[in-house]
């Protein structure tokens, strides 16, 4: 490693403070009853929802060493557990990771 | 200069069963582990939470370090893998300015933008009279943002304990608690449309380019969502 971790972690933020800050400088400008703000609201979803999707389908890190079905499977058993119990966060999410855990360790 | 009723309401508003704290809890011990492995000593690992506070950035530094890219190639894939918060900023803050507000809170506290921050900003904010929004968002973000420094502490230190089965474990549970808050946004029709075409476009441009997928596929689901939404309400 050439470059010094604290650097690193100066450059890395600056590069995320950077969107927050023209999303700021662009806010002062723009409604919230206006068509731009809805477009933003539009993009700022469907970005997220890009990010998700991706972050499931083409994984970096840990999740990458598992097998694509069983990443599938346990994501929708975990979004049909979030409407049996009346769209409750925790039971979800908390069900996603043992069951993971668990098939990542016997499979 | 901070109104403490609504900071205070804005804290502990992310208690309770909707709460996001499991989630990004867990995915910050997540990093905390992951950072110690890296090499960064405790303070690093703080002061790296602490400034950057943006999970999915945090993993591209890590990745890009691991791999010894240069200060530039670190800067731009951080910036492409957060670009998403610029239009989510655009989204929020328009409905937390007011005139009273002086200027500098609002360059602070968007800093407290994530994913997770957002979508309960997003859900709660229709609650809150329009000048104590920003204040009740100050709350929400200091809370949420002690969570992920709190929990990097916790990864660094148990990291020893932390096997690889426990750390896939943590790793699912941060996109599975986004795709469950996403479902719980889906009021409107244009923001459903924005979502699950996202969700579709997003994967699909990875094909096309895995550094820009995010921002493609999210600017051609958005645009066509926003258009479709406009034409079903007139």
């Amino acid at each position: 490693m050439q470059n010094s971790i604290l650097i690193i972690i100066l450059i890395t933020s600056l590069a995320t403070y950077l969107s927050r800050f023209l999303g700021v400088v662009s806010s002062e400008k723009i409604k919230d009853t206006s068509k731009m703000f809805r477009w933003f609201n539009c993009l700022a979803y469907s970005t997220l929802a890009a990010l998700i999707a991706r972050m499931i389908i083409f994984p970096s890190g840990a999740l990458s060493e598992i097998d694509y079905i069983i990443r599938f499977v346990v994501v929708i058993l975990s979004i049909s557990l979030f409407y049996l119990s009346k769209k409750n966060l925790v039971y979800p999410t908390i069900f996603s990771a043992i069951m993971l855990s668990f098939l990542s360790s016997y499979l | 200069m901070i109104d403490s009723k609504y900071f205070i309401k804005g804290f502990v508003s992310i208690k309770g069963v909707g709460s996001p704290a499991i989630a990004l809890g867990a995915s910050f011990i997540a990093i905390g582990a992951l950072l110690k492995n890296l090499g960064f000593s405790i303070q690093e690992s703080i002061f790296s939470t602490f400034l950057t506070y943006a999970l999915p950035g945090s993993l591209v530094m890590a990745e890009s370090m691991f791999i010894g890219a240069s200060l530039i190639n670190i800067f731009v894939a951080v910036w492409l893998v957060n670009a998403r918060l610029y239009p989510m900023t655009v989204a929020l803050m328009p409905l937390l300015m007011h005139e009273d507000q002086p200027k500098w809170k609002y360059y602070l506290s968007c800093h407290f933008i994530a994913v997770s921050s957002w979508l309960i900003m997003k859900e709660k904010y229709k609650k809150i009279e329009r000048e104590n929004r920003l204040d009740f968002w100050i709350g929400i973000g200091t809370a949420t943002w002690s969570v992920a420094i709190v929990s990097t502490v916790i990864g660094y230190i148990a990291s020893d304990f932390l096997n690889k089965d426990i750390l896939i474990g943590l790793a699912i549970i941060n996109p599975v608690y986004f795709i469950c808050m996403m479902l719980g946004a889906m009021e409107t029709a244009q923001i459903s449309c924005s979502i699950i075409l996202g969700t579709i476009l997003g994967p699909t441009f990875y094909f096309i380019s895995p550094e820009w997928c995010i921002l493609y596929g999210g600017f051609v689901a958005g645009t066509i969502a926003y258009f479709y939404g406009e034409k079903n309400a007139k």
